[in-house]
C-alpha cells in the first residue's frame, strides 16, 4: 500500500485513473473533463495520467463532459468526471441522461454553493439537486474515505443488478484542498478489485439497438420502476463490495450510515461530510462528561434506506439534523428524508439545523449550541437557520 | 430502453413461422433506415438516409441523433426503424455523445464511423457549441445536418436555418433575420472536410459521402431537406425543390477542404427562382421580397467564385 500525504482532488484524481486503467483489459476508459473550482486538479490530473487504453477529452462545457461519459459508457468503456456547483447545475441535463440510460458512470463531485452570487466555499446543494436523477450518491467525511468510496462506486455501480451512476461527493476546499496522509490505491490490487467493465446494453452491430429512444406511459412505468427495483438491490451489491474491499485492502470503509455511541443515546445528531467529523469530536466529548449523546454520519443518500435509518437511531428519543444545504421554501434536504424515515416514531422529537451554508466554518461550538438547543427544546419546529459566519 | 425486434404485438394472428419471415424482412434488413419508420411523406430525411447508406457501401455507422425528428423516425419502443445501432441523445449533445463513442471504438481498433446525424435546430441553434468544440478537436466523427430550416418537430418554429422573410409559427410577419451560412462558420474550423449535399443531384450526394467516410478527423455535410409538412409544399415536389434551389443559385453545391480550399461542384443554370417559391406557401408573405433574394443570391455566388478562384481545391482533394 503506497502511503502519501496528498490533497482531496489528487487522491480523488489518482483513484479515478487507477479505476480507469484497470479496465485496460476490456474497453479502455473514456470521460470528458471541463474545470471548475474547486474540482479542477481532479481532470487536471486525469488529463495528466498516460493511460494504457483511455482517453480524457477537454470539452466546452460539463453538459459536453457528461455527454463524452455518455457514449464512451455506451460504447462499453469505464467512465468517469468531475464537476462542482454550476458545473453540475449546468451539466443536470445529461446527468439525467445517464441515470436513464442506466450507465455506471462514476462522478466526483466536489461540493461548492451553486451561484448566483458567487461564492466558491462548501454547501452540499449542488449535488443534492441532482437527487432525483437515477444517481447513487455517496458523500465522504475524509481523503481516505473519499479514495475507498470511489473504488466502492465503481463496483457498484457496475454491478449488473444496479447498473446505475454514481455521484461521490466531498467538501469544497476542506477535503479538496487539504492534505491528509492516505493508503493510495495500487494498481495491482484495484485490477483485482474492479472486474472488466461490461455494459450489457452496449452499441452492438450484431443487435442492432436504439438507445433512449421514443416511449409511451407503460413502458416509462417500467422503466422507472426498474431503476428503483436497482436502487433497491444496492445494499446487498454494496455488502458483498465492501466484503470484497476488504479482503483485497484490509480495511473496511464505512457502509450506509455509520452509528457511534447510539445504543444508549437520548440524543442523536445526523451529519454528513467533514461535518461528521467536528459532530464526533463533540458526541466523544459530552460522553466524557457522561452524557447519553450519538452520532448518525450519513454516507450514502442514494438510495436513502429508510429502515436502515430508523434503526441506526437506536431508541434515540431526539434527533438533530445538520444540514449544510437548504431547499428554499422547505429547509434542509437531509431533515426532509429523515423525516420520512421517521415517520412511524412520533415519539421522537426532529428538529432541523440549516449550518455552514455557503462555507460557513462550523465549530465544535456550534455544534455544542446545537446539542444544547436539542436537548432542551419542548418541541420541534420549522428548520433552525444557525448562522456561524458571523 | 432499446429496441431489438419488431414484435407484431396484440395479435394472435402471427404464428412463429410468419414472425420469423417478418424478422427476417425487417429487422435483419442490413440497411441505416428500414420499412416501417414514422417519417412523413416527402420527407427529406427518408432519402437522405437511404443514400448515406449507399455512400457508405456496407459499411456499418453508428447514429448519434439528437432531439429531432431524426430519432422520432425511429418509432416507439421497443421497435425501431433505424437497423443499426443508434443513440438518442439530448438535444445540446450528439456531437460530444459520438466523441465518447469515437474515442473508445479508436482505442478499440474498430473502424465503423460514428455519425451524427441532426436537424438544424440542433446544429445552427442548441447544438452549436458542442459542434464548434468537436470540430475544433477535429474528432473523427460524420456529421450531417439535414436542414429544413425550421423546427420541424415541434410543429413549425422559426430557427437560425430559417430565411429571411419566411413565416413560421414564431414568425407570423415573416422572419425578420437571415439565414445563418453554417457552412461558413464550419469552414472556419479548418475541419478535412466540409460540403453541401442535394437530394436532386444522387451521384455527387454519394461521391461527398464516400469522400467523408475516407477522410479523418471532423466532417461537415450539410443537406437541404424539405419539409412538406413544415414548408407547406407538395410532399411529391420535394426532390425538385431541391433541383429548383440548386438550380437557382440559393442552395450552391460545393466543398471545403481543410477549411481553405473551394470546389464549386454546381454552378446555376438559369432555373427561376420562382419554381423554388411557388410551390411553397411559407414563402406566400408580404415579407417576401423577390429583388432581395435575388440579390443575396448574386452576393453569395461572388463570394464563392471569388474563394474558388483565389483558394482553388488541388486535383486530389
Amino acid at each position: 500500500m503506497a502511503r502519501a500525504l496528498v490533497t482531496g482532488n489528487n487522491a480523488a484524481g489518482h483513484t479515478l485513473a487507477v479505476a480507469g486503467e484497470a479496465n485496460r483489459v476490456a474497453r479502455g476508459c473514456c470521460g470528458g473533463a471541463y474545470p471548475i473550482t474547486p474540482q479542477t486538479e481532479i481532470i487536471e490530473f486525469l488529463r495528466g495520467f498516460k493511460f494504457t487504453k483511455g482517453e480524457i477529452v477537454p470539452v466546452e462545457s460539463e453538459h459536453s463532459a457528461m455527454a463524452v461519459c455518455i457514449g464512451a459508457s455506451l460504447a462499453g468503456a469505464r467512465s468517469f468526471t468531475a464537476s462542482s456547483s454550476n458545473g453540475l447545475t449546468y451539466m443536470t441535463e445529461n446527468v439525467f441522461a445517464a441515470g436513464f440510460y442506466r450507465l455506471p458512470i462514476v462522478m466526483i463531485a466536489v461540493n461548492r454553493t451553486v451561484g448566483p452570487p458567487w461564492n466558491i466555499w462548501v454547501d452540499q446543494g449542488d449535488s443534492l439537486a441532482l437527487r432525483d436523477a437515477a444517481w447513487l450518491q455517496f458523500y465522504c467525511e475524509s481523503h481516505q474515505d473519499l479514495v475507498d468510496t470511489i473504488l466502492v462506486a465503481f463496483r457498484v455501480a457496475e454491478d449488473r443488478r444496479v447498473m446505475l451512476p454514481a455521484l461521490v461527493a466531498e467538501d469544497g476546499f476542506i477535503l479538496s484542498h487539504t492534505t491528509m496522509v492516505v493508503d493510495l490505491p495500487e494498481q495491482n490490487l484495484v485490477d483485482r478489485y474492479l472486474p472488466p467493465c461490461r455494459v450489457p446494453h452496449q452499441l452492438s452491430f450484431k443487435h442492432p439497438e436504439t438507445v433512449g429512444g421514443l416511449t409511451w406511459p407503460r413502458e416509462t412505468e417500467h422503466h422507472r420502476r426498474e431503476i428503483q427495483e436497482a436502487m433497491e438491490a444496492v445494499p446487498a451489491v454494496m455488502r458483498e463490495a465492501l466484503d470484497e474491499f476488504e479482503k483485497i485492502f484490509g480495511r473496511r470503509p464505512h457502509g450506509a450510515f455509520t452509528a457511534e455511541q447510539t445504543e444508549d443515546a437520548e440524543v442523536v445528531l445526523v451529519a454528513c461530510n467533514t461535518m461528521a467529523r467536528t459532530v464526533r469530536r463533540v458526541v466523544e466529548a459530552r460522553r466524557a462528561k457522561g452524557e447519553k449523546v450519538g452520532l448518525v454520519k450519513v454516507k450514502m443518500f442514494r438510495p436513502f434506506l429508510r429502515e436502515e435509518f430508523a434503526k441506526a437511531i437506536g431508541s434515540a428519543k431526539r434527533v438533530g439534523v445538520l444540514d449544510r444545504n437548504h431547499s428554499p421554501g422547505s429547509g434542509g434536504i437531509f431533515w426532509n428524508e429523515i423525516a420520512t424515515s421517521l415517520r412511524q416514531r412520533p415519539d421522537v422529537l426532529l428538529q432541523d439545523y440549516l449550518v455552514g451554508l455557503g462555507g460557513g466554518d462550523v465549530l465544535p461550538r456550534h455544534v455544542e449550541e446545537i446539542l444544547d438547543d436539542l436537548k432542551a427544546r419542548k418541541q420541534s419546529e420549522e428548520p433552525i437557520w444557525k448562522e456561524v459566519a458571523a | 430502453m432499446s429496441a431489438r425486434i419488431d414484435t407484431p404485438t396484440n395479435n394472435s394472428d402471427f404464428s412463429a413461422a410468419k414472425c420469423e419471415a417478418l424478422t427476417n424482412q425487417y429487422v435483419r434488413s442490413d440497411g441505416i433506415l428500414r420499412p416501417g419508420n414514422t417519417n412523413c411523406a416527402g420527407c427529406g430525411m427518408s432519402l437522405g438516409l437511404q443514400w448515406l447508406d449507399q455512400g457508405l457501401e456496407g459499411e456499418k455507422p453508428t447514429m448519434v441523433i439528437p432531439a429531432c425528428c431524426g430519432i422520432v423516425t425511429a418509432g416507439g419502443f421497443p421497435t425501431s426503424a433505424y437497423g443499426v445501432p443508434t443513440v438518442a441523445t439530448t438535444f445540446a449533445s450528439s456531437p460530444a455523445v459520438a466523441t465518447g463513442i469515437a474515442k473508445v471504438r479508436g482505442l478499440n481498433g474498430e473502424t465503423n464511423p460514428t455519425v451524427c446525424w441532426t436537424g438544424d435546430g440542433g446544429t445552427y441553434d442548441i447544438g452549436m457549441a458542442t459542434l464548434s468544440a468537436a470540430a475544433e478537436r477535429n474528432e473523427n466523427l460524420i456529421y450531417i445536418c439535414y436542414d429544413n430550416e425550421i423546427y420541424g418537430n415541434t410543429g413549425g418554429q422559426r430557427s437560425s436555418a430559417t430565411p429571411l422573410g419566411v413565416k413560421t409559427t414564431t414568425t407570423v410577419q415573416g422572419k425578420a433575420e437571415r439565414k445563418k451560412d453554417v457552412m461558413a462558420i464550419m469552414a472556419a474550423h479548418r475541419i478535412p472536410y466540409c460540403a453541401t449535399l442535394s437530394l436532386a443531384h444522387r451521384e455527387d450526394f454519394l461521391r461527398k459521402i464516400k469522400k467523408a467516410r475516407q477522410t479523418r478527423g471532423f466532417r461537415f455535410l450539410l443537406i437541404l431537406s424539405p419539409c412538406p409538412t413544415g414548408w407547406k409544399s407538395e410532399p411529391t415536389d420535394s426532390v425538385e425543390l431541391v433541383r429548383a434551389a440548386v438550380g437557382c443559385g440559393l442552395f450552391p453545391l460545393y466543398e471545403v477542404f481543410d477549411g481553405v480550399r473551394y470546389r464549386i461542384n454546381a454552378r446555376p443554370d438559369g432555373t427561376p427562382l420562382d419554381r423554388y417559391l411557388a410551390g411553397q406557401k411559407r414563402y406566400k408573405s408580404e415579407s417576401i421580397d423577390v429583388g432581395l433574394i435575388h440579390s443575396q443570391i448574386r452576393e453569395q455566388w461572388a463570394c464563392l467564385e471569388a474563394l474558388e478562384r483565389s483558394f482553388p481545391a488541388r486535383k486530389e482533394d
